[in-house]
């Protein structure tokens, strides 16, 4: 018989259940334990870039928004680097590109600011492009989602970027695209996130 | 530009599926539609980096990091602790981990838990630490108690606690839930069983650990984890055409 490979299994996964605040972001529900949340401010105050804000919902299959969710964001900064060190190029001092961010928990609205990123390296010489990948968990979600969120404004950039075009059938793309209002004082990006469904989101297996 | 190697393809037969009916809230909170495969770019390979300086000293213990001065949390003290290695078993440094319990009594210190089982205003209910090299971590902490929960109307959960990794990239987030040896509503509870491989939910439950127990102070619960691994040969390297 051939000798086993001994590779380790990955832990399963499990839902974060309801209650995701009190490890995550503890002081969003009363708990004031630590000297320093984490995720709070995904660039640090030297971030160079526009500044933005991204808003929505999470919506599931009935059309009711989640009130307990909890959305991880990583993104590259203006320039398109990652604040990691397999990344060639350097991020601005105190840029981190991570942060979480919950749902209300009577409207099920969440928002987070940050600087929009810029389009980053794809395989094989492509160009991706500008993006923020999300990481969706809450009650009912067994397995974390991963999704990116796109840009309505960067239609050439799209229209070439890699992992968009693998979306198919291509009237899907859409939901990935978050849409521009210029309304306010600071640009907002709208991107509602369906879990099942008309519209349903386009979630990624990574 | 020379990219890193990609983590190997999640083997998702050892996961829960997003649909699984027995845990009624999947049912409307779970995509349709399959997921669609993304090989790995510079957005997965990356992720957020974690250091001291994100993390005060005693954050792990949860015994004390709530309590009042000389306080203590109420119930049964244990040590959790383990390894968060990768599957080709390196160990995973410096990472970060979360968790988050109930009390000893199984009552949550959040706004939507209304068990009538008390608080403990001693026990806060999270901790957090960074592995060391040898990707060890450990929580002192009290055991959780069962609680009961809105699926059918006598469902319990088995003692858990949650917990949330990060290793070093992105395509590695996971956020699990640790049980313990022998609780027996582990084989009927409806999130416990989403997941379809027994062996899968056998290493979700911590082993009592005589060996690290701490005589007259707290009983020891070994739990490890392990996250995707990852290539050891570059992807940017294969010829064209292949
Ligand atoms: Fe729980």
């Amino acid at each position: 018989m051939a000798n086993p490979l001994d590779y380790l299994k990955e832990t399963a996964s499990q839902t974060a259940g309801p209650y995701v605040h009190i490890g995550l972001v503890p002081s969003d529900t009363g708990i004031e334990i630590y000297d320093h949340e984490l995720g709070r401010d995904i660039t640090g105050p030297n971030a160079t870039g526009e500044r933005i804000r991204v808003e929505g919902r999470v919506l599931d299959g009935n059309g009711a928004a989640l009130k307990d969710v909890l959305i991880e964001v990583w993104q590259a900064n203006a320039e398109g680097v990652y604040a990691h060190p397999e990344n060639s190029g350097t991020v601005e001092d105190g840029f981190r590109g991570w942060g979480r961010v919950i749902a209300d928990f009577d409207s099920g609205e969440w928002s987070f600011e940050t600087v929009k990123p810029g389009g980053v390296p794809g395989r094989s010489g492509s160009r991706q492009a500008p993006h923020i990948n999300l990481w969706i968990v809450a009650r009912g979600i067994n397995i974390g989602l991963n999704t990116r969120l796109y840009f309505d404004d960067e239609g050439t950039a799209n229209a070439a970027d890699p992992v968009l075009g693998r979306v198919d059938p291509p009237h899907r793309r859409a939901a990935l695209i978050a849409t521009r209002d210029d309304s306010g004082a600071m640009p907002v990006y709208r991107f509602d996130i369906r879990l099942q469904g008309d519209g349903e989101t386009v979630f990624f297996d990574i | 530009m020379k990219t890193p190697a990609e983590f190997y393809m999640r083997d998702r037969s050892i996961h829960p599926p997003a649909y699984a009916p027995a845990y009624k809230t999947s049912v409307a909170r779970s995509p349709n539609q399959a997921l669609i495969s993304l090989e790995n770019t510079v957005s997965e390979i990356t992720g957020p980096r974690f250091g001291h300086g994100d993390i005060a000293e005693g954050d792990n213990d949860l015994l004390t990091n709530y309590a009042a001065a000389g306080k203590s949390a109420i119930g049964e003290r244990i040590i959790l602790h383990g390894r968060v290695l990768d599957e080709n078993a390196k160990p995973v440094r410096n990472t970060l981990v979360e968790v988050w319990q109930a009390n000893a009594g199984g009552r949550y210190r959040h706004k939507k838990d209304t068990y009538l089982a008390p608080m403990d205003p001693n026990f806060g209910g999270c901790g957090r630490t960074l592995t060391d090299d040898e990707g060890y971590y450990f929580f002192r902490t009290v055991k959780p108690g069962a609680y009961p929960w809105p699926n059918q109307v006598n469902n319990w959960r088995p003692a858990h606690v949650h917990f949330s990794v990060f290793g070093t990239a992105f395509a590695q987030r996971l956020i699990t839930q640790c049980y313990f040896e022998g609780d027996p509503l582990i084989p009927i509870c409806p999130i416990v069983q989403t997941i379809p491989d027994p062996a899968a939910i056998d290493r979700l439950t911590a082993r009592l650990d005589m060996n690290a127990t701490i005589p007259f102070d707290a009983i020891a619960y070994r739990f490890d984890i392990v996250l995707r691994g990852r290539r050891s040969t570059l992807f940017e390297n294969r010829l064209e055409g292949n």
